[in-house]
């Protein structure tokens, strides 16, 4: 298993580089450019200066260098010298986005608090609410609970976020007045009122994900349920004269667990990237929604950052999720 | 008892200080929403309106232009006209007063020397300034005293009032910019987030393309107002959600840029906590023919250049019949609403500028056939689609990703059909559409299409550089990157003549009916530029926000230090 | 003592068995059902609902609800709506049926071949990272910029564009199937048949095709059903963002994207698109769960 991991995470990083070449090169390539932003009122020649103060007219692999350089290099130096107080990044250029030019680990930062609360909060929900659903259907199969089991999931995963989303605001925030329609970033929790204040903006972006999100995972719980609960072992265990409880809950939960875990794991670094419909709808000005800004505005250097952190993220969740999957499943073998 | 008195009358004023200066930050938090955040407060850097939106309540330029397209003093004390001797009599400078006892909001005083920095901050070669086209023509910008700022030009220009006038181009703090310039310029992040301006508010805090929040300005110089303590801006999302943001919920007093279809406009005033307000300046969403042939089978290098004309819509009576042939005021019906007015012409305003050109304005289906038939384009094999020595009349119609143009884009189709045009439908992603990238096939400056339709305004009521841009010189193609603002490549010696006369003359009446006549040359006598819809910029605002002017030729923020809540 | 009148019952085939099977489970005879209508729906209904199409003669009857001549209404410029509804089912439906088709059998395809082959595992999974870590976005501009001219002259630009974007969605789709079936397989590998029958020297692709291949049947049905929805869904963003067909070709996402702006007003034009995606969904996903249980021999008969 160490060798395994090891080699992996070597492995990692020509895998990590080839990736952030290839996305300069298609984001580069891509048809669009920063100056689509800007009002048709400007001349050409006011443009094409433009172009030249950020840089943007500057050979490919010069660019890409440059950014190698300060992402692995200017970035890092300057976090260190924000902890030790160091004056390694001196003078040195950050990478700074194209639309805002503000520095890219400046906006991720102020981003980070939303995209992990709101997001991720959902997430969570979505897996507490998919599990027991899950285990209790494939106990149950064909049960009542089962077919509104099935139809919950079905239904969840059916229905297109931004068509959820959209519906919950008319329902929740427009006719009924109980949440508001927009996400205050600004809030401070530092009271019992701000607190709920919080929960309340958080609700319609958490249930309209969180549903998403739990209707996939119980499904594949409940198959996985199902495909555990016929294993000759199960019957073993009630030979045994186990109770029903410590057989579900204890043998065959476990042995299922393994390809749900997996699946959850690899769908952690969606939390950044992919809520973007959720994002824009409910303005959680969070990671996910700069992307797609950045994207729209051919913003290259925030494309290339977040991209390119999402790579990092994706490797990074597959190989804790293979490693996961060697180590709960002792029938897989990787050496 | 004179102590007594000056006692008594210590308390007195005392009594009253408080009272003159309650009125500012009296009513507490003004809210804004913008479908798009903003992502830099510094207008020189800036990628659109809606960042100059948020700059022009914390910067202030010497003059603003008012709804009326006439201009107000700000920063200066006045006008400076060739009558009260501000402006030079052969039109070469023109000398600006400021007002006394100006402070910025970090309380120090305002000079003539923040004026002549901020024109150097956005003249530097390396800077990439945004709004380069205020200091055009400029020679030199002098501090004659601390207080007067004398801008001088290289050649006589009619119009002077360019470099320090409207939210385009207000006058920075030199000591704040001062090691910003050039191209330094992107990196001072706090500098250009959070300006140090001399109006009504200050930026204390900025998170990139999400929220602004704003403090009144302790040193602003009406003791009086703002009347907002403080004020927020919040982007992000649609129109349609921020137009319910005030118009249902009330969260939000103003929401910026409302563009939503006419029946949800209708319903959601109806529900009478807010209202909409437009304002009509230039922009006119128009149908641009191409001049050139677009054809694929053309080399790379010689499609759309003037070195082949259209072989269809080189025909004046084609294009005349495809302009008859649209009903603009159900356009205006389908899409705008009250956000937009059908239009002939591609200077639609202000009133004084405007030509007298209404002919289009009805539809006439018969009269476009009878013209196709006289252009020698009938119906020979009964397809249903003309043509001509065994051509088709096919037309690529393209424009970008957007309901409203899509609906228009059909409704047009429908009507060419009618007459016997074959007509296909591209939409492209408007960052490419706009993007100017040289590579790409689907620029609107590359026009690999036989017709486009997008909007297009003029930044200033006089419409001398807009108008310049369909000069034949300004034709994109490839020796010029395909880059140029003439996007049809409409080429007449006659227009660039008459352009080049109001380049010269001074007299305005003179100026406008020169105006009007290249507006009737590019529209009715030509119909290269076929206008729709005079659109408006629609923007609500709650019924408890007061002193709300929406504003066409300047920021619609620009007289926020006089908005106060209605009680 | 035989009975000769009672003759052994005759072996039911195979696909008799799983029929069998499928017809109990009552949610997967509901999908069929559902489906099937919205198939027929989409196919024939247009031959029998015929209202006005020119604009110039609907636009005088914009924005009306539901009655007799209408029974979902008229849009914005006056269009019928249930036509519209049937016409764009047919793209829909095409879309999501193809394009899940390309991404199961590509992502069976890397998740067999990595699971079974070690070496074939390092590289197969890298380029299945690579790919998940692409952004879709500048992707798909990129692969529409370059080739959707050239397809347009080959082949009319609607067949192009559904050509193209049927490719774009099931290129981009795949990883998801190939983890899980790796997984499978991996776990496959090891069991006890899979050793026997490598023991007496099975070649690799007899393994793969009479043990491996038909027990990654449950997870890649459960994988097919969120494809299916998954790539309609994609289309309908695509559509937003304008790579999509060419805006008079509408589908049910681009309904529905239209319909957003009206949703206040006119909240049909959202529902019923909306109605149709789900509805879609739900019964591939209800037949899915359906062929699941049917296919295992675990269940079947039970």
């Amino acid at each position: 298993m160490l060798t395994f991991t090891l080699r992996r995470l070597l492995l990692a990083i020509p895998t990590l580089l080839v990736i952030s070449l290839v996305i300069f090169l298609l984001v580069d390539l891509a048809p669009g450019s920063p100056m689509s932003e800007i009002p048709l009122t400007v001349p050409p020649e006011v443009r094409q200066k433009m172009i030249e103060a950020l840089g943007a007219d500057q050979p490919v692999f010069v660019r890409y260098l440059l950014w190698l350089r300060q992402f692995f290099w200017v970035e890092p130096a300057y976090l260190i010298d924000g902890w030790f107080g160091t004056t390694w990044s001196e003078g040195e250029q950050r990478i700074l986005s194209w639309q805002s030019r503000s520095p890219v680990f400046t906006i991720i930062g102020q981003r980070i608090p939303q995209t992990l609360i709101v997001i991720g909060t959902a997430y969570l929900v979505g897996i507490l609410i998919a599990l027991p659903i899950g285990i209790y259907s494939a106990y149950r199969q064909y049960s009542l609970f089962d077919q509104g089991g099935t139809l919950f999931a079905m239904i969840g995963f059916s229905v297109p976020t931004f068509f959820s989303g959209t519906l919950f605001i008319i329902i929740f925030a427009v006719w009924l007045g109980w949440f508001p329609t927009k996400y205050d970033t600004q809030l401070v929790v530092n009271d019992w009122n701000s607190f709920l204040e919080q929960m309340r903006q958080m609700a319609l972006p958490v249930m309209t994900l969180g549903l998403a999100n739990a209707a996939a995972i119980s499904r594949y719980m409940r198959s996985s349920m199902l495909d555990n609960m016929t294993m000759d072992y199960v019957r073993t265990a009630r030979a045994k004269g186990m109770t029903e409880r410590t057989v579900v809950l204890k043998h065959v939960l476990r042995n299922s667990l393994i390809p749900v875990v997996t699946v959850i794991a690899l769908g952690i670094p969606s939390i950044f990237g992919g809520a973007i419909i959720t994002e824009n709808l409910f303005g959680v000005n969070g990671i996910g929604a700069a992307l797609i800004g950045a994207i729209h505005a051919s913003d290259l250097p925030m494309v290339q950052t977040l991209a390119f952190i999402f790579a990092v993220l994706i490797v990074l969740f597959n190989l804790i999720a293979d490693i996961l999957y060697g180590l709960l499943d002792p029938r897989i073998r990787y050496d | 008892m004179k102590m007594r008195a000056a006692l008594l009358g210590a308390v007195a004023v005392m009594g009253l200080a408080p009272a003159a200066f309650a009125e500012r930050g009296a009513d507490g938090e003004v809210k804004l929403t913008f479908p798009q955040a903003v992502s830099i407060v510094n207008p020189y850097l800036s990628g659109g309106t809606k960042d100059i939106l948020a700059a022009a309540m914390v910067l202030e330029p010497l003059a603003v232009v008012d709804p009326n397209g006439v201009l107000v003093p700000r920063l200066a004390v006045e006008i400076p006209t060739m009558e009260n001797g501000g402006v030079s009599a052969d039109m070469t400078s023109i000398t600006w007063k400021l007002q006394p006892g100006l402070l910025w909001s970090d309380g120090t005083p305002v000079t003539a020397d923040d004026a002549v920095f901020t024109w150097q901050y956005c003249t530097h070669p390396e800077g990439g300034c945004s709004q380069a086209t205020k200091y055009e023509g400029v020679a030199s910008v002098e501090a004659v005293d601390p207080s007067t700022i004398k801008v001088t030009f290289s050649a006589p220009k009619p119009n002077p009032y360019t470099a320090f006038v409207s939210g385009l181009s207000p006058i920075l703090q030199k000591a704040q910019f001062e090691a910003c310039i050039g191209a330094a310029a992107p990196t001072c992040t706090d500098a250009n987030n959070m300006p140090i301006g001399t109006g009504p508010f200050k930026v204390v805090g900025f998170t990139v393309n999400d929220t602004v929040s704003m403090e009144a300005n302790p040193n602003y110089r009406d003791p009086a107002k703002p009347a907002f303590a403080t004020a927020v801006i919040k982007g992000g999302g649609d129109a349609e959600g921020s137009a319910r943001a005030v118009m249902e919920t009330g969260e939000f007093d103003y929401a910026w840029n409302t563009q939503i279809p006419p029946d949800s406009q209708a319903a959601m005033a109806a529900a009478g906590k807010g209202q909409f307000v437009v304002a009509f300046g230039t922009l006119v969403e128009r149908i641009e023919m191409n001049m050139t042939d677009p054809s694929p089978e053309l080399p790379e290098g010689e499609r759309a250049t003037v070195k082949h004309p259209h072989p269809i819509l080189s025909d004046i009576k084609v294009r005349t019949a495809l302009s008859k042939a649209i009903d603009r005021s159900i356009l205006v019906e389908v899409g705008y609403g009250a956000g937009g007015k059908p239009t002939c012409n591609v200077i639609p305003g202000p009133e004084a500028w405007a030509s007298d050109n209404t002919a289009c304005l009805t539809q006439d289906l018969e009269g476009a056939k009878a013209l196709l038939e006289e252009a020698g384009w009938t119906d020979s094999d009964g397809d249903g689609i003309r043509d001509k020595d065994g051509k088709k009349l096919s037309i690529l119609y393209q424009t970008t990703v957007n309901p409203i143009r899509q609906d228009f884009q059909a409704l047009i189709k429908d009507w060419w059909t009618e007459i016997g045009v074959e007509v296909e439908l591209k939409a492209i992603d408007p960052g490419v559409f706009f993007g100017g990238d040289p590579g790409s096939p689907d620029t609107f400056q590359k026009f690999y299409a036989d017709v486009e339709m997008y909007a297009n305004n003029s930044d200033n009521p006089d419409p001398e550089t807009y108008l310049g841009q369909y000069q034949c010189k300004n034709a994109p193609s490839p020796e010029t990157q395909w880059q140029g603002e003439n996007i049809n490549r409409f080429c007449d010696p006659a227009y660039d003549a008459l352009h080049a006369e109001l380049t010269q003359t001074t007299d305005l009446a003179k100026r406008q009916e020169i105006a009007k006549k290249l507006n009737d040359m590019v529209t009715k006598d030509s119909m290269v530029v076929v206008p729709l819809v005079h659109r408006g910029t629609l923007s609500a605002h709650s019924n408890t926000l007061g002193g709300v002017q929406i504003n066409a030729w300047d920021m619609e923020t620009w007289n926020v230090a006089d908005w106060f809540r209605v009680k | 003592m035989t009975d000769a009148s009672s003759a052994p019952p005759k072996p039911a085939s195979a696909a008799r068995e799983i029929w069998q099977q499928f017809r109990t489970h009552k949610g997967a005879l509901f999908g069929l059902i559902v489906l099937g209508f919205l198939i027929l729906f989409v196919l024939i209904g247009p031959l029998f609902w015929d209202p006005p199409q020119r604009l110039s003669d609907t636009i005088r009857m914009k924005n009306q609800g539901p009655s007799w001549t209408s029974p979902f209404g008229t849009d914005q410029l006056g269009r019928d709506i249930l036509l519209r509804m049937m016409l764009a089912g047919r793209v829909s439906l095409a879309v999501g049926l193809v394009a899940m088709v390309i991404a199961i059998v590509f992502g069976t395809l890397i998740g067999i071949l990595a699971g079974y082959f070690r070496r074939l595992d390092g590289p197969l999974m890298r380029l299945t990272d690579m790919f998940l870590a692409l952004p879709l976005i500048p992707l798909l501009l990129v692969m529409v910029m370059l080739f959707r001219d050239k397809i347009a002259g080959l082949i009319g630009p609607e067949l192009g564009a559904f050509i193209l974007i049927v490719f774009a969605i099931g290129i981009t789709s795949w990883m998801a199937t190939a983890r899980i079936v790796r997984g499978e397989v991996l776990t496959l590998k090891e069991r006890e048949y899979v050793l026997a029958a490598r023991s007496i020297g099975a070649r690799p692709n007899r393994i793969i095709r009479r043990h491996i291949l038909p027990n990654v049947v449950s997870p890649v049905m459960v994988a097919a059903t969120l494809g299916v929805a998954e790539a309609i869904i994609t289309e309908s963003v695509l559509s937003f963002l304008g790579l999509g067909f060419p805006p008079d070709f509408p589908t049910w996402g681009r309904l529905l994207f239209d319909g957003l702006q009206y949703m206040q007003v006119y909240p049909e034009r959202v529902v019923w698109p909306g109605l149709a995606i789900s509805l879609t969904v739900l019964s591939v996903n209800y037949i899915g769960d359906g062929l699941r249980d049917a296919l295992d021999p675990r269940i079947r008969g039970r």
